[in-house]
C-alpha cells in the first residue's frame, strides 16, 4: 500500500509502462505518456478529450481489451493496459 | 433485473442534489436515494476536493444524513412514470420512485471554429477537470478562451497547478462585463470571488471582447483535417485586430448550458431564454417541473453557480417531502440568486458574431464528422439528422446540440431514449408496465 503510494500505480499506455499517481484517470495517463490522440473520428482524424466529464465521448480508448471506454471517467488500476488509436495507426 | 425502490430519488450528487437529500431527510423523508454517474459526490465543483469551507460543510452534512448514494450509476432511460433504468458498470438496475428530483447540473457550451477538433483543444472546465485527474500542466502554455466566470476560476486553478496562462480571452464586451462587475460589488458570494480572482492571476492579460478565430497545428495546417495537436491559437476582437499565441493547450468553452437530457426524457417542459441563449427546465416557486412529482434544482433550471444550486436543492428537498413551511423562508433568497444568475447569463451569452466563426469545412458534429456546409441550409434539427447523421453519434447531440441551437436557431430538443450511450442489453431488459422484479 505504502509502496503503491510512493511509486504510484503502474499502467501501460500503448505498450509503454509508466507509473501514475493514485486517483489518476486513464485520460490523464495517456497525456502523461505524451500521447495526444485517443481515438480516430469517422473520417480518420485524431481526437482527444474535450469535456473531461463523460459527455463528449472523445476520450474513448481501449482498456484491458475493452473497446470504447471513456478515459476521463476511468480511474487507473495497477496493471491496467490502455490503448489509443495511435497504436492501431502504427500497426 | 435487480430493483431499488425509494420514496425520493435524486439524480445528481452535486451541490443541488446533496442539499436536496440533506433537506428531505431533515424534513422526515425516509428512503432517499441519490444517484450519480461519478464514484464520489460533489458534482463538477467539489468532486474529490475538501479544502473549500462550503464544500466541507456540505460533505459533512451529506455523508451521515442517511440518504443512500449510488455512485458510478447512470440513469439511461425513463420507460414509464415512476421508473428509471440505470447502468452501473456492466449491471443494469430498475429504480422505482414516488418523487424525483433532477439535479443534473450543467455542461460547457462548445462553439465550432476552424481547428476546434484538434487534440489538446479542450473545454475550460474540461482541462481543469482532466488536470485534477492527473493530467500534468506544470510548465505548459495554456490559453483560456470562451466566456463566463468559469474562465477566471479555471485559469486561477491551473496557474496554481503550474501552468503558464498566456491569456484569458472573454468574448463578452468589456462594458457588459464591467456592468456585471458593478452589480457584483453589492452581492457577496462565489461569483464575486471569481471576478476578483483575476487580480491574483498576476500578469495574465484578461482580454474582454476577444474570441478565438482559428487553431493551427504544429504541422503548419489550420482547420479540422489534420492530426497535429494545437500549436497556436489566433484571437480576434472582431475588428481588424488579431493576435496569434503559441500554446500547448487551448482551454475553451462558451459559458455553461443546463443538462436537460433527463428532463426532456421525462417530458418536463423546458423554455428557451433568447437573451441568455439558454434552454432550461421550467419550474415553479417550489422547484416543481411541469410533470407531477418531478422537481428540478441547480444548474438544470438555469446556470446560476453553486449558491443558487444549494438553495434550490434545499427548496426542492423540502417541497418533495411536503415541508413547504421549511422551504418558504428560502424563497426570497433564491429569487435574488436567480435574478443575479439571469444578469450573468445575459452578460456571457455568445455574441451574434460568433455565428460567423465556422468555415464551410469546419466540423459541427464531432461524432459523425458533419461539416458546416452540410447542415447550414437544413431547415431543422430533424432534417439535419436525417440527411447527415448530425447529432446522432456517440454523444447523442449533447455537444453539438447547444451549438446548433445557437448557430442555426433550430430547437435541439430531441432527447430520444436512451439519454446516455447505453448497452443494448439494458434496453432489451426494459421492464414492461405490469412486470415487476427480476
Ligand atoms: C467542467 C466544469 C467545471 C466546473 N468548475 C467549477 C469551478 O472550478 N468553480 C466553480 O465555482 N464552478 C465550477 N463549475 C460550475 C459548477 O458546476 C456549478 O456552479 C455547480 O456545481 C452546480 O451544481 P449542481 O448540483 O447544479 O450540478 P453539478 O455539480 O454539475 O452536479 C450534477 C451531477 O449530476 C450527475 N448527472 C447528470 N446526469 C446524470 C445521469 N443521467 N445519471 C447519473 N448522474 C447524472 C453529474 O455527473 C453531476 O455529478 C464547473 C462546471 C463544469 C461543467
Ligand atoms: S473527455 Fe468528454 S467524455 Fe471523456
Amino acid at each position: 500500500m505504502a509502496d503503491a503510494k510512493r511509486n504510484g500505480i503502474k499502467v501501460w499506455v500503448n505498450g509503454a509502462e509508466l507509473s501514475v499517481p493514485p486517483d489518476c484517470t486513464a485520460a490523464a495517463a495517456v497525456a502523461r505518456a505524451g500521447v495526444t490522440m485517443h481515438r480516430r473520428s469517422v473520417e480518420g482524424h485524431a481526437r482527444g478529450p474535450l469535456c473531461g466529464m463523460g459527455v463528449c465521448m472523445e476520450c474513448r480508448v481501449t482498456i484491458n481489451g475493452e473497446l470504447h471506454q471513456r478515459g476521463c471517467q476511468t480511474l487507473c488500476m495497477d496493471g491496467m493496459r490502455i490503448e489509443t488509436a495511435e497504436v492501431a495507426s502504427d500497426a | 433485473m435487480p430493483e431499488r425502490t425509494c420514496r425520493i430519488a435524486i439524480i445528481g450528487a452535486g451541490p443541488a442534489g446533496m442539499a436536496a437529500a440533506v433537506s428531505a431527510v431533515e424534513a422526515g423523508a425516509e428512503n432517499v436515494l441519490v444517484i450519480d454517474d461519478n464514484p464520489r459526490p460533489g458534482g463538477q465543483i467539489w468532486r474529490g476536493e475538501t479544502d473549500d469551507a462550503t464544500a466541507r460543510e456540505w460533505m459533512q452534512k451529506f455523508e451521515p444524513c442517511g440518504a443512500a448514494l449510488l455512485g458510478q450509476t447512470r440513469i439511461v432511460a425513463a420507460p414509464q412514470p415512476g421508473v428509471l433504468l440505470a447502468e452501473n458498470g456492466a449491471k443494469t438496475l430498475t429504480i422505482r420512485y414516488e418523487k424525483l428530483i433532477l439535479a443534473t447540473g450543467a455542461s460547457e457550451r462548445f462553439l465550432p471554429f476552424p481547428g476546434w477538433t484538434r487534440p489538446n483543444v479542450m473545454g475550460a472546465g474540461g482541462l481543469q477537470t482532466l488536470a485534477k485527474g492527473g493530467l500534468p500542466l506544470e510548465g505548459k502554455r495554456v490559453v483560456v478562451a470562451g466566456s463566463g466566470p468559469l474562465l477566471l476560476a479555471v485559469a486561477d486553478e491551473m496557474w496554481h497547478m503550474g501552468a503558464r496562462i498566456k491569456c484569458i480571452a472573454e468574448q463578452a464586451a468589456p462594458n457588459a462585463v464591467m456592468r456585471l462587475g458593478l452589480r457584483l460589488l453589492g452581492s457577496p458570494g462565489k461569483l464575486a470571488q471569481a471576478v476578483q480572482l483575476k487580480l491574483r492571476l498576476f500578469g495574465v492579460p484578461y482580454r474582454m471582447g476577444w474570441h478565438p478565430l482559428q487553431v493551427d497545428g504544429a504541422d503548419g495546417t489550420s482547420g479540422d483535417d489534420s492530426d497535429a495537436p494545437v500549436a497556436s491559437v489566433t484571437l480576434t476582437n472582431g475588428a481588424a485586430k488579431r493576435i496569434q499565441i503559441p500554446c500547448d493547450y487551448l482551454a475553451c468553452a462558451f459559458h455553461l448550458t443546463p443538462r436537460l437530457e433527463l428532463a426532456h426524457l421525462l417530458g418536463c417542459d423546458t423554455e428557451w431564454i433568447e437573451r441568455q441563449c439558454q434552454r432550461r427546465t421550467t419550474v415553479d416557486a417550489w422547484q416543481r417541473s411541469s410533470v407531477e412529482g418531478v422537481y428540478c434544482a441547480g444548474e438544470s433550471t438555469g446556470v446560476g453557480g453553486v449558491d443558487a444550486a444549494l438553495i434550490e436543492g434545499r427548496i426542492a428537498g423540502y417541497a418533495a417531502t411536503g415541508a413547504q413551511d421549511r422551504a418558504r423562508p428560502l424563497l426570497k433568497q433564491r429569487d435574488a440568486w436567480r435574478r443575479f444568475a439571469d444578469a450573468m447569463n445575459e452578460t456571457f451569452a455568445p455574441r451574434p458574431e460568433l455565428r460567423m466563426l465556422p468555415e464551410p469545412r469546419t466540423i459541427i458534429c464531432r461524432c459523425e464528422d458533419v461539416r458546416y456546409e452540410q447542415v447550414v441550409a437544413k431547415e431543422s434539427w430533424r432534417a439535419a439528422k436525417l440527411h447527415t447523421r448530425h447529432g446522432m453519434g456517440a454523444c447523442q447531440g449533447r455537444i453539438c446540440g447547444g451549438a446548433a441551437e445557437f448557430l442555426f436557431d433550430w430547437s435541439a430538443r430531441s432527447s430520444r431514449p436512451p439519454v446516455c450511450p447505453t448497452r443494448m442489453k439494458t434496453l432489451a431488459e426494459r421492464p414492461s408496465a405490469d412486470q415487476k422484479g427480476d
